[in-house]
């Protein structure tokens, strides 16, 4: 292990994305190493991404985002990385912007950055639905932690090891980590900070984590996990 | 209560206890799920031979019919049941991920057992 940062993209079915993705990372940041997580996946996914020069952990089932995300923490653990970053293999998010999240976290102090979609125009659509979601997860969040996020649900972050170590243990919540995560370590006193990032809309609405189909269980497990996080002893 | 129903009850439940420990005898269904299942077959027997104690139950909880009574307890049975099928498919599902996710960091680090490492190092 040459670098101390590592990159993880979990994927399902994303073999259109992921050479593409890998090459852009590679050219940008080349002594970054990039895990990626196949999460199942029917299609070549794993063996474009190994071919691209990523180390591919593969799940033998499909068991979510969030599991994918964990495994990766748990590979960077395993591997002694001090620094991590997720990006989203379905090209939502621009690699270029990884530098930028790296940089928050290994020169500021800071545990978790979060690269934010609102906090700087760009060409990023999504549905009414998901913005009021995303707003109503806002507002408990200041309620609950008195942290002021804009972009809660961001799945483009940057952590260093303080914050890996929460994450591979038995608190995270693995079914959709995204706001009660941030609750999480705000109540445990980690340092969270959001940068401004370029995120382009996901053009074939695949991606593993927005299923619509899941998106009225996603809305109540999360208020219901945020409260309970905000209940919980740690 | 007539006798044509008492006979109907305790073969019913001797049923449910032979079926129940036959299903453990050969390994299909562990000990610890077994207990509920025949706590209701006892239940019911001791139901069905002292009748008292059913019209004493179904005055206690408000209910007019020994019947009700019969199918309230059967639901509060049932939630149960439920309840603790919730509680291991939740460990269950943990238990999963982990070792998806152990398999997963093994094979990543062992590449000859999962040929997972990276083809082109540039």
């Amino acid at each position: 292990m040459a670098s101390d940062t590592l990159v993880i993209i979990p994927a399902y079915n994303e073999e259109r994305n992921i050479s593409d993705l890998i090459h852009s990372i590679k050219q940008l940041y080349p002594s970054i190493d990039i895990a990626v997580i196949d999460d199942g996946s029917s299609d070549a996914t794993a063996r474009l991404a190994q071919g691209a020069g990523a180390w591919v952990l593969s799940h033998r089932f499909n068991m979510g985002y969030g599991v994918s995300l964990q495994t990766g923490y748990k590979y960077a653990v395993a591997k002694d990385y001090q620094c991590l970053v997720q990006i989203d293999g379905d090209g939502q998010h621009d690699p270029a912007d990884i530098g930028a999240l790296l940089a928050v976290v290994k020169d500021n102090g800071t545990d978790l950055v979060l690269g934010s979609r609102f906090l700087q125009q760009n060409d990023y659509r999504t549905s009414i639905f998901r913005l009021i979601g995303i707003h109503v997860f806002r507002v408990i969040l200041k309620l609950l932690s008195g942290q002021e996020i804009k972009d809660v649900t961001t799945g483009f972050q940057a952590m260093n090891r303080k914050v890996l170590d929460v994450f591979v243990s038995d608190v995270f919540p693995y079914d959709y980590p995204d706001a009660d995560v941030i609750l999480l370590l705000s109540g445990l006193g980690y340092r969270i900070k959001e940068v401004p990032v370029l995120m382009h809309p996901n053009e074939e609405g695949k991606s593993m984590h927005r299923n619509p189909l899941n998106a009225l269980y996603y809305i109540f497990k999360m208020i219901l996990s945020m409260f309970l996080t905000k209940m919980r002893k740690y | 209560m007539p006798l044509r129903q008492q006979i109907v009850a305790v073969a019913i439940a001797i049923s449910i206890f032979i079926i129940i420990l036959e299903l453990v005898r050969k390994r299909k269904l562990r000990e610890e799920y077994s207990w509920l299942w025949l706590l209701t077959g006892t239940c019911l027997i001791v139901l069905t031979v002292w009748y008292e104690l059913l019209l004493k139950i179904t005055h206690l909880i408000g209910a007019v019919l020994p019947t009700s009574a019969l199918f309230f307890f059967a639901i509060i049975f049932l939630m149960l049941v439920c309840i603790q099928f919730s509680i291991k498919i939740s460990k269950l599902t943990d238990h999963v991920k982990d070792l998806t996710q152990e398999v997963a960091i093994l094979k990543a680090a062992n590449p000859s057992a999962g040929n997972s490492g990276p083809s082109d190092k540039g």
